[in-house]
C-alpha cells in the first residue's frame, strides 16, 4: 500500500486531499477548492478609477520593492480563478479507480476532474453530502456568473493577472496567496467550472447511505460512517482482501444537527489514516493547552472496558461550549440591533447556520424586538427545505423530533411564521418590498469576495452599530480590504471543527490498529503509545506502508471440500485443490467449476523427501527385484562439487535384468536416481 | 448447519406475522404481528414456544419489525411490556415514527369495544423507546456475527425487506412488499445476494393483476359522477398509508379538472400524519421525492380539516374518514348518516375482515344492515370497492423469488389453498425447495458454510495470471466412426487450470493453508526428489565407420562436431516422421523431446551403459538418453524408434 498526502488543507472549508494505493486501486481522498484564496481577488464595486490614477505612483513603489500598507487597489481587478488541491494536477485523473469524498466541502473541486478527458472512476459520496454538496456548487457558479457579468467574458484563456509581470508586483501577503510559499502553486489555479459541469459531475456520483457496502470491482469495500462535523459528513473504512484501512477525516463526537461521530463503526481496521488538521489551526492561539494531564488520566490502563471509555469519549462539554459561543454570537447581535445597527452573518456551515437560526429567533422573540432575519442565496430555500427532509443523518435529539410529529429544526415553522425570510438574491423583488433595517442577514460566501455579503458589507460598513460575524480561519486583513475603512464592528469566532488532540489517544485506543498515519505536523503535540506502530506523513510524500497480514483469507465451500482427496503426513494432511477461484465481496472463494475429465493424468508429479536405500532395497525385493547396494563415498562421476558424498549411494540390480541405482544428493539438494533398463519400476518414496 | 424457521403466526393464514428463525446460533424473530379477526389469546402469536421460561432475551438475538401494520407490529408492545423482552428491536425510520400513531389508534378502539386492555399508551411509549432506527441499505451489526440490512419494499411507507447474515449463512424476509410503484412509493429494491433462504409472502399467491391505471380512472370516475350530482362521498380508510396514496390521486384530479369541492380529513391523526409524511419524502417514490424543495407532496391543498357539523351540512364533499373497515369510530358515524341516500359513494378498501361492516357491504349488495339489536341502517347508498392493492401479485412473488435465487423458500401470509399452488410453481418453475409451514411449525433448511482457509501470496498471483495449457485429445465419438469426419473429432484442447496448482495442507490446531505447489517443499522443510532415468545405448552406423577409418588414429575416440550434428540431425528427421504430434528440439549436440534428451555419449565406460552387450564392437556410437519419471512412456517410444532406425542409416 502506498500513501500520499496531496494537501493537508485548511480549515473547514478545505478539506486535506490524499491519494492511497491499494490492493492495485488508487484511491483519491476528497477533491476540495481553496476558497481562501479567492481574496487574492477584488469584489466587483471598488473604486476602479482611482487604481487607474494611481497607476503609474503605484508601479513604481512597487517596482522599489518599498512594502507599504495593503490597500485595496493591491488586489486583483480580474475575474476570479479558483485554486485546486495544489498536488493533484501532477497526478494523472485517468489512472484514479476511485474517489471518495468525505464532505460536501472535500466535493467542490470534484467538477474540474470529473470534465477531464478518460476520468472515469468511480465517485462515492453519501448521500445528504452530495445534495449539500450539488447545492454548494450550483451556489458558487450562480455567485461566479453574477461577479462575471461585472468584468465580461475572458478573452484569453491566460488572464492578465497570472503574468510573471505582474505576479511579481504583488505584495508580499497576495504573491504568497498567488503562488503558494515555495513559488509552485500558480498551476493549481483554475476558472471555475459551469454549470453544466456540476451536472455532469453529480451524474458520475454514486451516493451511499451511512453503513451501506459499496463494492468496487468485487475487490474493495467502502463504507461510509458519521463524522459528525457536519450534515452528511462521513469517515471511510476500505476494505481489501489484505488491507482494512479506516480514513479518519475532521471529526466531532457530539453534535448539534449532524449525526455523531459514529466511532465504533470503524473497529477492526489494521490501519487507521488520521487525517483531522483541525487542531494544526487551532493550537497557533493556545498551544499549552494540549500537554495538560488530561492526555494521561482518560488514557489510563484501567479504563479497560471499552464500553465505560466511549462513553467517556462521548460524555464531553465540547457541544456545551458551542452551545455557548452561539449565544454569545446571539447576544452580541441582539447589542446591534437594540442600538439600530444590522447584523451580517457571512458563515458558511450549514450547521452553525441552522442552530443560529433557532437561537437567533428565540432570543429576539424573548427580547421583544420585533427584527426580520433573512436568508439570501440562491439555494437557501432548497437547501433549508432539504434539512428538514433527512431524519436518517442529524443528531439523536433531533431525530426525537421526528418521532414525537414535530420538525428536525425550527426553521421551518419560523418560515411559516414569517419570522425568518428567505430570498435567492438582493436584487430579488421580494426582498424589496420586505425589507427592512435593523435585521439580521445569513447569506455567503465566507470568503467575503461572492455573493450578497459583498453588496451588503459596503451597505454597512462605514455603520459602527452594525456587526459582521465571521469565522476564524478568515484572514480578515486581507478579506475586509476592499470595505476599508471599517467602521462596522467585527466578531471572529471559531467553531468546533474536529477532534482536540487529547482525545485521539483514547481513541486510538479503542479503535486498536496495527498501524496508524499520522500528520507529522501533528505528531510533536502528542504521545501516542508504542502499542501502535506509527508512520508520519507530510504533504506530497509518497510512503509505503508494509502489509499486515501475511496470507489472504479463502473460503472454500463445503460441497467442493468434501471431495477433496486427502493424503496423510506425520503431521500434516494435504490435498491438491480443485475447482474455480472466485472474487466476490472483497474475498477469495473457491467454488466448485467446471472440470475437464483428463485433468488428473495431466498433472505432473511431486515427489519429495530423501529415500532410504535399504528401505528402498527392500521394496525392491518384495516385488521380486534384487540387487545389492554399493556405496559410493566420494562421487567422482558427478561433475558437480562433491559436497554430497554422505547420501549417494548406487544399487547395482542383477535381477530380472540388469540395471543401476544411483541416489545421490545434488548441489540443488535434489535427489536422481538414474535407472538403467529398468523397466518395469515402481518407486516408493 | 442449518437455518430453522419458526412460524409462530401468518402460517398459512393473513394475520399476527411472526417468524422466528435460528440461524448459526444467532435468533431472530422477524415481525411481532397481531390477529385482527380474534380477541382471544388466538390474536397473539405463542410466544412460550421461543423460551417456556419467559426469558426471552436469553432466547433472541434481536427482533426485526418491517412495517408499521398491525398484522406485523400489533403485540411489539405486549412481547416488550408484558412478556418483559428487553434486547433490540430494530425497524426503520418511518416505522418507528409511525407505529406508534398505529398502536395508539388500535389500543383506543380496543378501550372503545370494551376489550381488556392488552397493553397502555405508557407500554406502547416504553417500547418504541427500545427500537432501533436503521435506514435502508444501512448495514447494522447488531452484534459481532449478527448482520441486517433493510431493503425497500414499496408496501406502505417504511415497509421493507430485512436481510439477515451470521457467518456464510444468509436469509431475506421479505415482510409485505409491492413490485410496482404506485401514486406514492416506489417498487421494492433488493440487490442479488447469495441466499439460503427466503421467507415471502403471498397474498396474491395467485393474482396476476393488470394496470393501476385503469382501476385508478375507474374509482375517480366513481368519485367524480357523484360529487357531481351534489353527493358526498365516504372514503373509510386507514389513516396511514391508503389515505395518502388517494389523496394524492384525489388532489392530482382535482388540480386537473379544476374542481372545488372540498376534501375533508375526519380527525387529526391524518393531518398529523401528513406532518410525518412530509419529512419522510424521501422514503417516498423518486417523483414524489423531487417535489420536496418546491412545494412538497404531502402539504395538500384542497384538504380540509372536517368538523361533526359538517356531516349533514349541504353540498358535495369528499370524506376520509378512519376506520379502514368502519368497525366503529367515526367512519361508522358518518356511514349511518349518509347511507340512506342513493346519491352518495361509499368507498372500500380492498379486502375486509369477516364480521366488519365493510365486509357486509362487499359481499353482495345489501340494502339493510344490522347493526346491533336496536340499530339498523338503511343502506341505498352506491358502493365502490377499491381494488388496487399494496401488496405484489403472484407475477411479482416469482420475478423476487427468480431474482434472488434462494436454495429454500418459505411462504407465509396468505391462504392454504392459494399457497400450494404457488408453491407448486417455484418448486416446478424455479427448481426451488418451497415450504408453506402452518403456525408453529418449524421448518428446517440446511445453510451454508465455507471452509476457512489462509492462502499464500503465491498462489493467489498465479490465480491472477493466465495458465493456458494445450492438449489434443481424439474423442472416440461414435456417430463419426463410420464416416469420414471421425478424424474432425480430435483436436486442440484448451485448459486453464489455475486452482490446480494450488495445495491445501491441514494442520492440527492450526488454520488450514491454501498454498502454491511450488512452495509446498518449502513449507514441510523436505527437499524434492526427481526420479530420472538414463540409457545408454549404442548404434551401428556404416557412414561413421568410414569416416572413421580415414581419420587419424589419435582422433580415433573422437566424433567430430559435424559428425555428431548430422547423426543428430538425421534422428532428428527420423523421430519427426514417426512422432507428428512431438515438440522436437534440435539442439545441435543433443535432441529434446519435453523432458526426454539424447545425445552421443563421448564417455568410454558410462554408467549407464549396460557394458557386456556391445563391449566388443568399438565402432558403434553410443547414445545416451535422459528423461525423467513423467515422460516415461514418450521416452521407451522414442529409444525403440531410434533402435529400429539404426539399421535403415546403415
Amino acid at each position: 500500500m502506498k500513501f500520499t498526502c496531496l494537501s493537508k488543507g485548511g480549515g473547514f472549508h478545505f478539506s486535506p486531499c490524499h491519494m492511497l494505493n491499494v490492493s492495485g486501486f488508487r484511491i483519491l481522498l476528497d477533491c476540495p477548492l481553496d476558497l481562501s484564496s479567492l481574496a487574492l481577488f477584488s469584489p466587483v464595486p471598488v473604486a476602479h478609477q482611482a487604481h487607474e490614477s494611481l497607476d503609474t505612483d503605484s508601479v513604481i513603489r512597487k517596482k522599489q520593492k518599498i512594502e507599504k500598507t495593503l490597500d485595496a487597489n493591491d488586489l486583483v481587478h480580474a475575474e476570479p480563478w479558483y485554486k485546486t488541491v495544489k498536488n493533484l494536477h501532477l497526478w494523472d485523473a485517468s489512472f484514479i479507480d476511485v474517489v471518495l469524498i468525505s464532505s460536501p466541502m472535500g466535493m467542490l473541486g470534484l467538477p474540474f476532474l470529473t470534465r477531464t478527458r478518460d476520468f472515469s472512476a468511480k465517485i462515492y459520496v453519501t448521500e445528504a453530502s452530495a445534495r449539500i454538496g450539488q447545492l454548494l456548487m450550483e451556489d458558487l457558479v450562480s455567485m461566479h456568473m453574477e461577479l462575471r457579468q461585472f468584468y465580461g467574458p475572458e478573452d484569453s484563456c491566460f488572464p492578465q493577472w497570472m503574468r510573471w509581470e505582474e505576479l511579481e508586483v504583488l505584495p508580499s501577503e497576495l504573491r504568497k496567496i498567488a503562488l503558494g510559499k515555495d513559488c509552485e502553486e500558480l498551476g493549481a489555479w483554475m476558472p471555475l467550472y459551469s454549470a453544466v459541469d456540476v451536472k455532469d459531475c453529480m451524474r458520475k456520483v454514486q451516493t451511499l447511505k451511512y453503513a451501506e457496502e459499496a463494492c468496487y470491482n468485487g475487490t474493495l469495500i467502502v463504507k461510509a460512517f458519521s463524522s459528525g462535523l457536519e450534515i452528511g459528513t462521513c469517515n471511510w473504512t476500505i476494505n481489501g482482501p489484505k488491507k482494512n484501512i479506516a480514513y479518519i477525516s475532521s471529526s466531532i463526537f457530539v453534535s448539534m444537527h449532524a449525526m455523531d461521530f459514529d466511532f465504533l463503526g470503524l473497529r477492526g481496521n489494521d490501519l487507521i489514516i488520521y487525517s483531522d488538521f483541525s487542531s494544526l489551526d487551532k493550537n497557533m492561539e493556545n498551544d499549552d493547552t494540549y500537554f495538560d494531564p488530561v492526555t494521561s488520566s482518560s488514557g489510563r490502563d484501567d479504563v479497560s472496558n471499552l464500553e465505560e471509555m466511549a462513553a467517556s469519549l462521548l460524555k464531553d462539554d465540547e457541544s456545551a461550549e458551542e452551545i455557548e459561543k452561539l449565544v454569545f454570537i446571539c447576544a452580541c447581535a441582539l447589542d446591534s440591533v437594540r442600538v439600530g445597527g444590522s447584523v451580517l452573518v457571512p458563515i458558511d456551515r450549514l450547521g452553525v447556520v441552522l442552530c443560529l437560526l433557532e437561537q437567533m429567533s428565540l432570543l429576539l422573540e424573548s427580547s421583544s424586538l420585533k427584527v426580520p432575519i433573512y436568508i439570501i442565496s440562491s439555494v437557501a430555500e432548497e437547501l433549508l427545505a432539504f434539512t428538514n427532509i433527512i431524519p436518517e443523518w442529524v443528531c439523536k435529539q433531533r431525530q426525537e423530533k421526528l418521532f414525537s410529529g414535530e420538525p428536525l429544526f425550527a426553521h421551518v415553522k419560523l418560515i411559516k411564521e414569517r419570522k425568518i425570510h428567505v430570498f435567492p438574491a438582493v436584487h430579488s423583488p421580494e426582498l424589496l418590498t420586505n425589507w427592512q433595517e435593523p435585521c439580521v442577514v445569513f447569506c455567503p460566501n465566507w470568503s467575503l469576495r461572492l455573493g450578497p455579503v459583498v453588496h451588503l458589507l459596503r451597505h454597512w460598513c462605514s455603520d459602527p452599530n452594525s456587526l459582521l460575524v465571521l469565522e476564524s480561519g478568515v484572514d480578515a486583513d486581507i478579506a475586509l480590504l476592499p470595505f476599508k475603512p471599517m467602521a462596522m464592528k467585527v466578531l471572529q469566532c471559531s467553531f468546533l471543527s474536529g477532534l482536540s488532540l487529547q482525545k485521539v489517544q483514547p481513541l486510538l485506543k479503542i479503535l486498536q490498529p496495527k498501524l496508524v498515519l499520522f500528520p507529522k505536523d501533528l505528531s510533536c503535540k502528542i504521545q501516542i503509545s508504542e502499542a501502535n506502530m506509527i508512520f508520519l506523513f507530510s504533504e506530497n510524500e509518497t510512503l509505503r506502508i508494509p502489509s499486515s497480514k501475511e496470507s489472504t483469507d479463502i473460503d472454500i465451500a463445503t460441497d467442493l471440500a468434501s471431495k477433496f482427496r486427502w493424503k496423510t503426513f506425520k503431521q500434516e494432511t494435504i490435498t491438491r485443490l480443485e475447482g474455480e477461484l472466485f472474487m466476490d465481496h472483497g474475498k477469495h472463494r473457491l467454488l466448485s467449476g467446471f472440470q475437464p475429465a483428463n485433468s488428473k493424468q495431466q498433472r505432473p508429479l511431486v515427489h519429495w523427501g530423501s529415500p532410504d536405500v535399504k528401505v528402498l532395497l527392500t521394496e525392491l525385493s518384495k516385488m521380486g527385484i534384487s540387487g545389492t547396494i554399493k556405496q559410493v563415498t566420494d562421487d567422482a562421476k558427478s561433475e558437480d562439487d562433491a559436497k554430497s558424498e554422505n547420501a549417494a549411494a548406487i544399487i547395482d540390480i542383477h535381477d530380472p535384468e540388469k540395471a543401476l541405482i544411483d541416489v545421490r544428493e545434488t548441489d540443488h539438494i535434489k535427489i536422481s536416481i538414474q535407472i538403467i533398463h529398468g523397466r518395469e519400476f515402481i518407486l516408493y518414496t | 448447519m442449518a437455518i430453522d424457521s419458526l412460524v409462530l403466526g401468518a402460517g398459512q393464514e393473513v394475520g399476527k406475522s411472526c417468524v422466528v428463525v435460528s440461524i448459526n446460533g444467532k435468533r431472530i424473530m422477524f415481525d411481532c404481528g397481531m390477529h385482527m379477526g380474534y380477541t382471544d389469546s388466538r390474536r397473539y402469536p405463542d410466544f412460550s414456544l421461543i423460551s417456556n421460561t419467559g426469558d426471552f432475551d436469553n432466547a433472541l438475538t434481536c427482533v426485526v419489525v418491517t412495517h408499521f401494520h398491525l398484522d406485523h407490529i400489533g403485540a411489539l408492545p405486549y412481547f416488550t411490556e408484558v412478556c418483559g423482552y428487553k434486547g433490540p428491536i430494530y425497524m426503520t425510520y418511518p416505522t418507528k415514527a409511525l407505529a406508534p400513531l398505529m398502536l395508539e389508534d388500535y389500543r383506543k378502539n380496543m378501550d372503545r369495544r370494551g376489550e381488556d386492555e392488552q397493553f397502555t399508551s405508557d407500554h406502547i411509549t416504553e417500547c418504541m423507546k427500545k427500537v432501533i432506527p436503521v435506514d435502508l441499505k444501512q448495514t447494522v451489526q447488531v452484534d459481532k456475527d449478527l448482520q441486517i440490512r433493510a431493503y425497500y419494499a414499496g408496501h406502505v411507507i417504511g415497509a421493507a425487506m430485512f436481510y439477515a447474515k451470521v457467518g456464510d449463512a444468509a436469509m431475506v424476509y421479505t415482510g409485505d412488499y409491492n413490485m410496482t410503484p404506485d401514486r406514492h412509493l416506489g417498487a421494492a429494491q433488493i440487490d442479488r445476494l447469495q441466499l439460503d433462504l427466503v421467507i415471502t409472502e403471498s397474498t396474491y399467491a395467485t393474482t396476476i393483476r393488470d394496470s393501476r391505471y385503469g382501476r385508478e380512472r375507474e374509482f375517480l370516475k366513481a368519485v367524480h359522477t357523484c360529487i357531481a350530482a351534489g353527493g358526498k362521498v365516504l372514503i373509510p380508510t386507514f389513516a396511514l398509508g391508503r389515505a395518502q396514496e388517494l389523496c394524492i390521486l384525489l388532489e392530482d384530479y382535482w388540480e386537473r379538472m379544476n374542481l372545488k369541492v372540498p376534501i375533508y380529513f375526519s380527525a387529526g391523526l391524518t393531518i398529523q400524519a401528513n406532518m410525518y409524511y412530509k419529512m419522510l419524502i424521501n422514503w417516498t417514490s423518486q417523483k414524489i421525492k423531487e417535489t420536496y424543495a418546491t412545494r412538497n407532496a404531502f402539504d395538500f391543498k384542497n384538504v380540509r380539516n372536517f368538523d361533526r357539523s359538517l356531516i349533514n351540512a349541504p353540498g358535495p364533499c369528499v370524506l376520509f374518514a378512519t376506520p379502514g373497515m368502519i368497525v366503529g369510530g367515526f367512519s361508522l358515524e358518518v356511514f349511518m348518516q349518509w347511507a340512506p341516500s342513493e346519491m352518495n359513494l361509499v368507498t372500500l378498501p380492498g379486502y375486509c375482515v369477516a364480521g366488519t361492516i365493510g365486509h357486509k357491504l362487499m359481499s353482495g349488495k345489501p340494502t339493510k344492515i344490522d347493526l346491533d339489536k336496536d340499530t339498523q341502517i338503511d343502506v341505498r347508498c352506491q358502493i365502490h370497492q377499491l381494488s388496487f392493492s399494496p401488496h405484489t401479485d403472484a407475477k411479482g412473488i416469482m420475478d423476487l423469488v427468480k431474482f434472488l435465487s434462494p436454495k429454500h423458500a418459505i411462504l407465509v401470509h396468505g391462504e392454504k389453498p392459494k399457497m400450494a399452488t404457488l408453491k407448486e410453481r417455484i418448486q416446478s418453475e424455479l427448481g426451488i425447495p418451497c415450504y408453506c409451514p402452518a403456525n408453529n411449525e418449524t421448518v428446517t433448511v440446511p445453510s451454508t458454510h465455507y471452509v476457512k482457509a489462509d492462502a499464500s501470496e503465491t498462489f493467489i498471483r498465479s490465480c491472477l495470471n493466465p495458465n493456458f495449457k494445450f492438449s489434443t485429445y481424439s474423442s472416440v465419438d461414435k456417430s463419426y466412426l463410420d464416416s469420414k469426419y471421425s478424424k474432425a473429432a480430435s483436436g486442440l484442447q484448451v485448459s486453464d487450470e489455475r486452482v490446480a496448482e494450488g495445495i491445501l495442507v491441514v494442520e492440527k490446531g492450526k488454520k488450514a493453508k491454501v498454498i502454491h505447489q511450488d512452495e509446498l517443499l518449502l513449507m514441510l522443510g523436505d527437499k524434492k526428489h526427481e526420479v530420472q532415468f538414463a540409457y545408454c545405448f549404442p548404434m551401428h552406423t556404416e557412414r561413421l565407420q568410414k569416416t572413421r577409418t580415414e581419420e587419424l588414429p589419435s582422433a580415433d575416440t573422437l566424433l567430430c562436431d559435424l559428425d555428431k550434428c548430422t547423426l543428430i540431425n538425421q534422428l532428428s528427421m527420423k523421430l519427426s516422421n514417426e512422432l507428428s504430434d512431438a515438440n522436437i528440439l534440435d539442439l545441435g549436440e543433443q535432441l529434446q523431446v519435453e523432458s526426454f534428451r539424447v545425445s552421443i555419449c563421448s564417455k568410454n565406460s558410462c554408467p549407464h551403459r549396460l557394458s557386456h552387450s556391445v563391449h566388443n564392437d568399438s565402432e558403434s556410437v553410443f547414445l545416451c538418453c535422459h528423461w525423467s519419471l513423467r515422460d516415461e512412456k514418450l521416452a521407451w517410444k522414442i529409444i525403440s524408434i531410434m533402435k529400429s532406425s539404426s539399421p535403415h542409416t546403415t
